[in-house]
């Protein structure tokens, strides 16, 4: 995917850059990108490394189990299908607390065990069950406490208040995970079974 | 709307207070934790360099060449009447296919309107609310052999749709113009 959209967009900005006469445009653009870039790395890395730390803390006391647990309430509501203790249940809270956190990489490894036990519940093996659906779309809309990334950036780029957009952020991606939730919900309905 | 921006500010000093709190109630080693952690980060951001790199320049040469310009253009019309900022179009259209991608373009929007416009206020919460929907997807079902997704595709980019909407809405709601 990245072949073509990252090729695509250096061919197309060359040559069409090139046909409207802006060849030293694109020079500086190349040489710019570059030390953008790297400015760009020096500021995250004090910032993330800050936050990775104090994230580790969190891990090492149990918070994503504490988060998890927290969750099983409406995990029940959500995935009736799959049985109360089964280790898929465990499994996709881990990776809802781990993305509100904001732990990528705790949460993907957690994502694909979930995978694993639905699929060993799902009867038909090459088609995705009512319980797949819902987690999918839930895990790709998911709700993120702070997402540091984005403090960096505008914090790179000399915001006068990084972080006034955190609360924001969060009020749009609930919305965007209840609708998420509402719209599999309804398709549950009209596909049956 | 100063309260949401009050809270904002006070999340992340709150966040670091508990968990360090935390770990001090858990006897959690917390100093050994936070510098394995923040090495991790480091790592990370090494990591990644490489891509934001390559990813930047790409993106500084569509800015540079017009082609960035020549689409907001060409969008403007079917998007101007929502009073959607034009120039989060192809942000929005990116993050669904590609996140590296979408950081570039973010960053060519702060580095043009600013962090603190309108369209860069839109950007930033955008960027939380919208996912990588066709990568994740490809991982995840492909990962177990599952082949027909049935509605999976449609919900998220609901969810999607939704995030983009709120993110315009909240911004305009909280900061105004």
């Amino acid at each position: 995917m990245l072949n073509f959209i990252w090729g695509g967009m250096l061919i197309l900005g060359i040559i069409w850059g090139l046909c409207s006469g802006k060849s030293a445009e694109i020079t500086t653009s190349l040489l710019n990108g570059g030390k953008d870039a790297v400015n760009l790395a020096i500021t995250m890395a004090g910032i993330i490394s800050f936050w990775c730390g104090i994230m580790k803390i969190a891990e090492k006391g149990g918070i994503i189990k504490g988060i998890a647990k927290r969750l099983m309430p409406v995990m029940k509501f959500l995935f009736p299908q799959v049985p109360k203790n089964h280790k898929a249940m465990q499994y996709i809270a881990t990776n809802l607390a781990a993305n509100f956190l904001g732990l990528g990489w705790a949460a993907t490894p957690a994502g694909l065990m979930a995978m694993k036990e639905l699929q060993d519940l799902n009867k038909d093996k090459t088609i995705a069950s009512r319980a797949m659906c819902m987690f999918m779309i839930i895990n790709m809309s998911s709700v993120q406490l702070i997402s540091v990334n984005i403090f960096a950036y505008r914090a790179q780029y000399l915001s006068q208040n990084p972080s006034e957009i955190i609360l924001p952020s969060i009020i749009a991606t609930c919305a965007s995970t209840i609708a998420g939730i509402v719209a599999a919900l309804i398709y549950e309905r009209r596909f049956g079974k | 709307m100063r309260w949401i921006i009050y809270i904002s500010q006070m999340l992340m000093p709150l966040t670091v207070f508990s968990v360090v709190m935390y770990g001090f109630l858990q006897n959690v080693n917390i100093y050994a934790a936070f510098v394995e952690g923040a090495k991790e980060g480091l790592e990370t951001v090494v990591g990644i360099l490489p891509t934001l790199i390559g990813l930047m320049c790409a993106v500084e040469v569509l800015r540079g060449s017009g082609v960035l310009e020549a689409l907001c253009r060409l969008i403007e019309p079917l998007i101007s009447v929502t009073g959607f900022p034009v120039e989060a179009v192809p942000l929005a259209l990116m993050k669904a296919v590609s996140s590296s991608g979408a950081t570039g373009l973010l960053l060519d929007i702060y580095n043009i309107f600013g962090p603190d416009s309108f369209t860069g206020r839109v950007a930033s919460v955008m960027m939380g609310s919208t996912e990588t929907i066709f990568y994740t997807m490809s991982v995840y079902f492909m990962s177990v052999g599952i082949k027909k997704t049935r509605y999976t595709l449609k919900g998220a980019l609901i969810a999607n749709l939704v995030g983009i909407i709120c993110a315009y809405g909240v911004v305009l709601w909280v900061f105004g113009r």
